[in-house]
């Protein structure tokens, strides 16, 4: 009993992306799809410990589920013959195939994930509900579950979710990989989503801080699957190399207190050495291939972090050159300050500095708590305490997040030591 | 599934036009309309007078209000249609994407709305002859 559950459990955790995924191409609805699967998951609770748990327990899963849908289907139209014919012509459900389809259920279904994702992340949804319905129908995670993790109420998720899929419903968002002339603008929508998954579970924000390991765990998985779905694109890797290097230093990031310790003064015996392998193994692979991307170009950047066994033994100048090349492909004043730093870092203090204000002068960063953090950091390095002070002031005003406000405030009240 | 493509333009910009840019924009949506058309999926596609001439009625206590002007002041208006028959919002977003507004003008944009569909009964009485004279 006890170990059905467990493989119950199991296979929902490991399959339940791929089963819900093929059960929406037959059901032609998110609503019938989760319905059936949810349905099947119940009968194997039931048959499970007493028939014993099945040799392949997805494709069992996905069977009975799909035998729900055609049962489904059949009460539908029955109902639908017994209707007034006249009330409504047009369906509200796209009805299942021919039923000669249906009947023998073959245990071998194609993998429709890829679809999955590409119309969870299709450009006609908002941002926001493209994370929400990656997360529910690729990752199997629970409204509950997401809205815990984003932070918002769970009417809010759950609307969210609605509208998603209302709108694929009636707008006809197609369930199917997109042809290769528009690959490349819908594959950087899908590294968006998964990528900011990452980020929303890796920032030092408050919230529960196991569904945030949870979301990163995540849209690693996802990362994985879609390499392994689309291994010939080198940005996918580069992703999946970017997550893996960034959660390396999970552990070492916060001290027990839960304050942030930044990369410098970090334990570095913490860091994961088997992700660090795997992420560095990713960005080798994805570099030899054609197509170098902002991914690659971050991966390269944290993997040059992790072979430094201790700070000063930093590649500064690599680090700056992979940033200016991320800066020509995508300019932006984040992405100025962060090659600024490594300026700072590898050619001089000074240099790194006027660098910094050169960034500065366009205003873009003015209310960016992280640029002033960083000016206080080289100020506080080149013993410009006065200076320094002022800017970390400035950072922990604009700070939003307690974590971070506590770790420049200690840093402030170190400097007033000296 | 039928899909509106409503094009929306803004009109003070559109009247600064010169000779050969107006040919260009009707050419490509002549260009638009035969490839819809041979491919029998073009069921309608209108330009529209500008909001200039537009009238709305509005209920007001049961009793109809008529203003001159369009529904709302907005920096863009609708210039016009299409109604095409397309196999998904992805087909539809494609010929969105021809219309001359989305690519070339840089002052307009088309909105794609799905078409519901008139329930059996309504295309019923729409249909009888006393309602068709």
């Amino acid at each position: 009993m006890v170990e059905a559950k467990a493989a119950v459990e199991k296979v929902f955790r490991q399959e339940s992306g791929r089963i819900i995924a093929t059960l929406i191409r037959l059901a032609g609805s998110f609503d019938l799809a989760e319905e059936a699967m949810q349905e099947a998951f119940a009968s194997a609770l039931t048959t499970w410990p007493e028939k014993g748990i099945p040799d392949n327990p997805g494709a069992w899963i996905t069977a009975v589920a799909h035998r729900k849908l055609i049962d489904h289907g059949r009460r539908e139209r029955t109902r639908r013959e017994k209707q007034d014919p006249l009330l409504y012509e047009t369906p509200s459900v796209q009805q299942p195939e021919a039923e000669a389809l249906f009947e023998p259920v073959a245990m071998n279904y194609p993998d429709d994930r890829l679809r999955l994702i590409f119309t969870c992340c299709h450009p006609a949804l908002n941002q926001e509900a493209q994370v929400a319905l990656t997360l529910r129908t690729l990752g199997g995670l629970t409204t509950p579950e997401i809205a815990r993790a984003f932070l918002l109420p769970e009417p809010t998720l759950a609307q969210r979710l609605v509208r998603a899929k209302r709108k694929i419903q009636d707008a006809h968002i197609p369930y199917e990989v997109p042809p290769i002339s528009q690959l490349p603008e819908r594959l950087a929508s899908v590294q968006s989503v998964i990528y900011l998954v990452f980020n929303e579970g890796y920032s030092a924000t408050a919230g529960d801080s196991l569904i945030r390991r949870e979301l990163c765990a995540e849209a690693i998985r996802v990362g994985r699957t879609l390499c392994e779905l689309l291994p010939g694109e080198a940005e996918n890797l580069g992703l999946l190399a970017l997550m893996l290097l960034q959660d390396s230093r999970r552990d070492a990031r916060t001290d027990k207190e839960g304050s942030l310790v930044p990369l410098e003064d970090q334990d570095r015996s913490l860091w994961d050495q088997e992700r660090i392998r795997e992420g560095m193994d990713l960005v080798t692979r994805a570099l030899s291939m054609r197509g170098v991307g902002p991914y690659q170009l971050q991966a390269a950047i944290a993997a040059l972090h992790a072979e430094a066994k201790t700070p000063p033994e930093t590649d500064w100048e690599q680090i700056a050159a992979l940033y200016r090349e991320l800066l020509r492909m995508t300019p932006s004043p984040v992405i100025a300050l962060n090659y600024a730093v490594a300026i700072a870092m590898g050619e001089g203090l000074e240099k790194g500095l006027a660098e910094i204000d050169r960034v500065g002068e366009s205003g873009e960063l003015a209310d960016y708590h992280l640029f002033h953090a960083a000016r206080a950091d080289i100020l506080r390095r080149l013993k410009r305490h006065e200076e320094s002070a002022a800017a970390y002031r400035e950072a922990i005003r604009l700070a939003t997040n307690q974590v971070e406000k506590d770790y420049l405030q200690g840093r402030l009240d170190q400097l007033s030591q000296h | 599934m039928r899909y509106m493509l409503l094009i929306y333009t803004k009109e003070d910009e559109k009247a600064k036009r010169t000779r050969e840019e107006v040919e260009k924009d009707m050419n490509g949506h002549w260009a638009v309309m035969e490839e819809t058309r041979a491919r029998g999926i073009l069921e309608a596609a209108e330009p529209l007078f500008p909001t200039s001439s537009a009238t709305t009625v509005r209920h007001q206590l049961c009793k109809a209000i008529v203003t001159d002007g369009p529904f709302a002041e907005t920096k863009e208006q609708l210039a016009g249609y299409y109604i095409l028959d397309c196999k998904d919002l992805d087909e539809a977003i494609s010929w969105a994407a021809k219309l001359p507004t989305a690519c070339g003008g840089g002052f307009g944009c088309v909105e794609i709305r799905p078409i519901q569909g008139v329930p059996a009964r309504i295309q019923a009485v729409a249909a009888s002859p006393q309602y068709s004279g």
